[in-house]
């Protein structure tokens, strides 16, 4: 390919459906292991820690601690959900079985597939934040209409998490190379952005650095939506979210170009 | 497979290239990977119903010719047109009209039989109602009338080729692409691919396909082109292509004594003679001498036939090793 062809904005059609509908059609035949696999983990967190640790520190962030915390559960698992599909899933349909490959021999061009992928990724995000919305919904807390709005929130992050996972896949050589990502990315994003605790207990400097992190910016909108009210400063959030889905998936598209149109 | 199970009537919204017009128009084809110029200047017309086959040794830009055929990577220079589309411009177009066998299998594993037939006629946009009538009749074309519901995994290597030949022909393709379609499988698996496409031949399908077996290409193409480094070196009937650039008869001469025999004997009884490794390879227009001189000879073993496309392909890109 000639570097003008890898730099072209994705060109978009509306063949990428039945990718994404073949995405959906498996997930079917898993989907009661996939949705265990879904709540189990977060509800494990929320009960041990929630109950545990809340007991401990009480309200945080004039919120129960059990509910504080599985706010950051919805938005981690969306961020979790869709990494794994951007990266291990998705390297599998590209490099292991050649699904895409078969899938470009059809009238569906590369970048059908990669939007189609990153749609999925998204739709996956929702799947989770949607089982464990209902988890936390039945623990009693967060029943508000607004809470609703988390679900399209999920999607956001699932945008942004799996256009990172699919730059992750348009490079890897191998499985293990997705390690690198758990390690730079995921951890610091865990840890730094107020999924356990609240930002602002950190020093100042640190608190300045998560600012840039996006999981940060998901859980600043969703916290607020738990407790039923409208979040502060929704438009940068959303901004945030926003710049980097799009720029990580242009670049996803670009690097995946160069990977199989050669 | 079964006669005439895959006699399938085309989708109304597609239409066929005007008849005479080739199915597959390439021009000048140029393609370079760096320093490395792959094909340098490609130039064939496919007629429709016609068997062609494009045979070169690893590495003689056969697969990038496809790839650059279907669309998929952008040529350096010169002109392609499939089933009347402009490539890459309309290659989207073209494709729907295309199938393609690629050389390595990618059926979807988390799919059983007919599923993979109905979710890659998905990708084509084929009604429901299309696919429900059509994938039986593949199904029953490729053998595989009882494993419908049978999960890929557990398929044989041939069962996996022929049900991805079945899948190529979901959109009722007017032109069949096969990359290397038999390349590491079993004697009978083999037979029963060649018979599935001779039957696509004769409900007067067209088909491309490369390979580097010599009996492959004997069997199945009407015409051929070898290539190498890139460049066509010879594209006529088989036929035609041992008539023009192979003597008629070869004696092959085996054993110890076969080298000594051929400098000594050998040479001067042969239009020509080539050695490799412990094996004479005599090729005469009469190979009466030959076999006289051979029958005095007890020392050595022989094998007297007629040419084949193997002597045509050797002669044409030498003998060498290719990785």
């Amino acid at each position: 390919m000639t570097t003008a062809s890898i730099l072209r904005l994705p060109q978009l059609s509306g063949r990428f459906v039945p990718v994404w509908r073949r995405n959906l059609l498996v997930w079917r035949k898993l989907a009661i292991a996939s949705v265990l696999g879904n709540i189990a983990d977060p509800l494990l967190y929320m009960l041990a820690l929630g109950y545990g640790l809340g007991s401990l520190v009480g309200e945080v962030g004039g919120m129960s601690y059990v509910a504080f915390i599985g706010t950051g559960m919805v938005c981690q698992s969306a961020m979790f959900t869709s990494s794994f599909e951007g990266m291990y899933s998705a390297f599998s349909r590209m490099h292991v079985q050649r699904t895409w490959e078969a899938i470009i021999n059809a009238p569906i061009a590369l970048d059908d597939v990669v939007f189609a992928e990153w749609i999925w990724c998204g739709t996956k995000a929702v799947m989770s934040t949607t089982a464990i919305l209902l988890v936390i919904q039945a623990l009693g807390f967060g029943h508000t209409w607004l809470a609703l709005l988390i679900l399209p929130l999920g999607f956001l992050v699932g945008l942004c998490f799996g256009a990172l996972g699919l730059v992750m896949n348009a490079l890897a050589p191998g499985y293990d190379f997705f390690t690198y990502f758990f390690t730079l990315v995921i951890t610091p994003m865990l840890l730094f952005s107020g999924v356990y605790f609240p930002v602002d207990q950190m020093p100042a400097w640190l608190a300045a650095v998560a600012g840039g992190l996006p999981l940060k910016h998901a859980i600043d909108i969703a916290r607020p939506l738990m407790l039923g009210r409208i979040p502060s400063n929704v438009i940068v959030h959303v901004a945030v979210l926003l710049a980097y889905s799009f720029a990580a998936y242009y670049v996803a598209v670009m690097l995946t170009r160069r990977r199989l149109l050669k | 497979m079964n006669d005439g199970a895959a006699t399938i009537e085309r989708p109304a919204r597609t239409a066929p290239a005007p008849s005479g017009a080739p199915v597959l128009h390439v021009h000048e084809l140029r393609k370079r990977y760096g320093e490395l110029e792959v094909v340098r200047g490609l130039s064939f017309d496919i007629r429709r119903g016609e068997c062609f086959a494009l045979l070169g040794p690893n590495g003689a830009g056969k697969t990038t010719t496809l790839r650059c055929c279907l669309g998929l990577i952008d040529p350096d220079g010169g002109a392609i047109e499939l089933v009347g589309e402009p490539v890459p411009r309309a290659a989207r177009e073209a494709r729907i009209r295309v199938g393609v066998v690629p050389q390595m299998d990618n059926l979807d594993p988390d799919f059983t039989v007919r599923e993979n037939l109905l979710i890659y006629g998905g990708y084509f946009r084929i009604r429901r109602s299309v696919l429900d009538e059509r994938i039986p009749r593949l199904l029953e074309f490729a053998g595989l009338a009882g494993k419908a519901q049978t999960s890929i995994r557990t398929l044989s290597g041939g069962m996996k080729r022929r049900l991805t030949l079945a899948r190529a022909l979901i959109n009722d393709p007017e032109l069949l692409i096969l990359d290397e379609p038999t390349t590491g499988l079993d004697p009978q698996a083999r037979h029963l691919i060649w018979d599935g496409l001779r039957q696509l031949l004769k409900q007067g399908k067209t088909i491309l396909l490369t390979t580097h077996f010599m009996d492959e290409a004997e069997r199945l193409a009407t015409r051929l082109a070898v290539i190498d480094h890139g460049t066509m070196i010879a594209c006529d009937t088989p036929q035609a292509l041992l008539e023009t650039h192979v003597e008629p008869e070869v004696v092959e001469v085996y054993g110890e004594d076969a080298r000594a025999w051929a400098t000594a004997r050998g040479r001067a009884l042969s239009n020509r003679l080539e050695i490799a490794g412990e094996t004479a390879f005599c090729y005469a227009t009469d190979a009466a001498p030959l076999l006289a001189d051979l029958a005095t000879h007890a020392g050595v073993r022989y094998l007297h036939r007629p040419a084949n496309l193997e002597d045509l392909f050797i002669k044409l890109t030498g003998r060498e090793l290719r990785d």
